[in-house]
């Protein structure tokens, strides 16, 4: 940058070159650290702070007050431990069959899509153009009492209630759905990239087409896997619109209790605390995940 | 490795393969004898990679056959052929070690424990990377990788080795190390290699036997001596090496020479190197093979012309002369330096001689120019069909 100026001494135009280069990073991480600070550590910060108030009176009404009330923990563990493991289970469960659906899925995409690929990709993403909620309400419908789809399945005695709705086949079903774009498309890149030569040499080293696949294609789609579990996992884990929507009051996930904490109780401090264990749990379980399968690059 | 007296002749018999309305190989018959290092030579879409991918299963012919020994493998698979190839920029599996990548062969053979170990050690040896077997491939160099490749088929000790352009990644210099290491393992282990390779130097240097393929056909195969020797095509004339051309015309025979009218004067052919003993004749000789007359030559052919260029290269000086024969296709020769370069400037008037026993005469059809337009490739080009 300075180097240019015509007027500066060689050693000051080595040594501002230098520096500038060096700051020039920092400079272009500067915008997203700022976001970062003011939209996510500070309120961070300040939801670790009310996770520790006090009520000041009898009920929530009456306001908070600072306090180290570590309580709020213990007692909104103790409360609502039932749905912190339905949501670990709901969202467990979405992420295995969105994973199941989308492998075969982006593998067609990847590897013999041919000149449909383009299209079959918009296909994948098509459901993003209408909103989250509204694709929500349509499962309401599509898994109606009177549908089709839950008569032909009681029709062959499959349904002990005669329902799916307000069931947790419901909200695993929704949350399957809803997530599985996030799946698909972190799959279909990592396939992507796969050299076919790799496969081809795979079969010219005696690996059968399926051998072949499981010695070779599935490893190196790997980081597809992790990162496509993980877009799943984590805002499958915390979602609360499919249980409201599609399941049943006994159906209820933490992201419910946490949204009815702070809007319908107000009872802010709990709410607040819950949110933090959530958000402890999921990053030792993606830690723990992501060692494990050997991808720590993602991390 | 191999067993002696075991290695048997890849036979490729009639096969065509098209792809859709392209024919990438038309109708090729051709013997690979066991034990040969073998090199498929041609331009860019001649067809070898495919014919390559063809014996490797790759691919499979639309019409004809492919017979190892006496089995026909025409419609095997890959994985049930005893033919291993080194792919175009080797296709290492990324996330496997060196080790694993050459045991994965062994391996999908249910090689077990330490006959796998013994087995990918010894060939890592071969190939000198003993010490790097447990580096990832993504770790290693270029020369490095293109041996991983190489051990990786040859641990599986198949009848014959393939090599797809496996030199076409590497700069200059690793190249020719490279050439001369492959040659070695090639008499080491005695398989059957098949080379293909779009480098008339690399093929001339590592094979020893050639066949050129030109547009799906052969057309011409044999020890790159003699077949930079005499040459049947114009194709290969131009394609191996390089060549001077002219059409003419036979007028005559004397005793085991045939007289040649070509435009400026005659030339002689032994007849024993020309296509034709009538009509109309295409006579060739290699640029090395022509000298600047001093006078004295006696019974030689000689060509008269305007030089145009004159290029100093050390060892040898190369003219380049406007002729009769053809104003628009000049005449090359390299002089040796042996005598010290001797003072000629453009636009002076050169007289070149060479022995009749170096002239070659292609059928009279033939086209000049045909196999010219590729001399400009690099053989650092490894883009194929």
């Amino acid at each position: 940058m300075v180097a240019v100026l015509p007027s500066s001494g060689q050693t000051f135009q080595q040594g501002g070159g230098r520096r500038g280069r060096r700051i020039t990073p920092y400079l272009l991480l500067l915008p997203g650290m700022a976001w970062l600070a003011v939209f996510f550590l500070i309120p961070l910060f300040s939801l670790a702070q009310t996770s520790l108030m006090q009520m000041r009176g009898a009920s929530p009404d009456q306001g908070f007050v600072n306090a180290f009330n570590v309580a709020n923990y213990t007692n909104s563990m103790q409360q609502f431990m039932a749905q912190y493991l339905r949501s670990f289970w709901y969202s467990g469960l979405a992420t295995i069959f969105a994973l199941l659906i989308s492998y075969p899925l982006a593998y067609f995409i990847a590897f013999k899509s041919g000149r449909w690929k383009n299209l079959l990709l918009v296909l994948v993403v098509a459901p993003f153009f209408a909103s989250f909620l509204i694709r929500t309400y349509a499962w309401r419908t599509i898994l109606a009492d009177d549908g089709w789809i839950t008569t032909t399945i009681s029709h062959l005695g499959l349904l002990p209630d005669n329902r799916i709705l307000a069931t947790p086949i419901a909200v695993v079903a929704g949350l399957t759905y809803n997530f599985l774009p996030f799946m698909t498309l972190p799959l279909y890149a990592s396939l992507d990239r796969i050299d076919p030569r790799l496969i081809e040499a795979a079969s010219d080293l005696y690996a059968k087409a399926f051998t072949g696949f499981r010695k070779v294609t599935f490893p190196l789609s790997l980081p597809g896997v992790v990162a496509g579990t993980l877009l799943t996992f984590i805002p499958a884990a915390g979602d609360y619109i499919n249980a409201q929507l599609l399941g049943a009051l006994q159906n209820k996930m933490i992201g419910n209790v946490i949204q009815s904490e702070f809007i319908d109780i107000r009872d802010y401090p709990t709410a607040a605390a819950l949110s933090f264990v959530l958000l402890a749990t999921i990053l030792i379980l993606v830690t723990v995940y992501v060692r494990r399968s050997g991808t720590e690059e993602l991390l | 490795m191999a067993t002696a007296g075991r290695i048997e002749d890849l036979h490729i018999v009639r096969v065509t393969k098209s792809f859709g309305a392209f024919t990438a190989v038309d109708d090729l018959t051709l013997t690979i004898p066991g034990g040969s290092f073998f090199a498929l030579l041609g331009p860019s879409g001649c067809g070898k990679t495919t014919t390559l991918r063809m014996v490797a299963g790759l691919e499979e012919p639309t019409a004809g056959q492919i017979l190892l020994g006496d089995r026909d493998i025409t419609t095997s698979r890959p994985y049930q052929r005893s033919i291993n190839t080194v792919f175009q920029s080797y296709a290492l599996f990324p996330h496997l070690d060196v080790f694993e990548n050459v045991a994965f062969g062994l391996r999908r053979r249910g090689v077990k424990g330490d006959d796998v170990t013994k087995q990918v050690t010894s060939v890592l040896e071969l190939v000198e990377l003993a010490s790097l077997a447990r580096r990832k491939p993504g770790q290693l160099s270029g020369g490095q990788q293109q041996r991983v490749a190489v051990a990786r088929a040859l641990v599986n000790r198949p009848d014959v080795l393939l090599l797809d352009e496996p030199l076409g990644a590497l700069d200059l210099k690793l190249r020719r190390q490279m050439q001369i290491e492959l040659k070695r393992i090639q008499s080491e282990v005695g398989t059957t290699f098949i080379h293909v390779t779009h480098d008339q130097e690399e093929a001339m240097t590592m094979a020893d036997t050639i066949a050129v393929m030109n547009a799906g056909v052969i057309e011409q195969m044999g020890a790159p001596a003699e077949m930079y020797d005499l040459p049947k095509t114009a194709f290969v004339a131009n394609f191996l090496g390089q060549s001077n051309l002219v059409q003419g015309q036979i007028t005559g025979q004397e005793g085991d020479l045939l007289v040649v009218r070509v435009p400026g004067g005659d030339v002689r052919v032994p007849v024993s190197r020309s296509a034709d003993t009538t009509g109309s004749l295409v006579v060739g000789v290699r640029p090395e093979k022509l000298r600047v007359a001093n006078g004295n030559e006696a019974n030689v052919n000689r060509v008269r012309g305007r030089v145009l260029d004159v290029s100093f290269i050390g060892v040898s000086t190369q003219y380049t002369l406007e002729t009769p024969w053809d104003p628009e296709r000049p005449v090359t020769c390299f002089e040796q330096n042996d005598e010290g370069a001797p003072d000629v400037k453009p636009g002076d008037t050169l007289e070149l001689v060479w022995e009749y026993a170096y002239t070659f005469g292609l059928d009279g059809d033939e086209d000049l120019e045909a196999g010219t337009q590729f001399l400009g490739e690099s053989s650092t080009d490894d883009e194929d069909e």
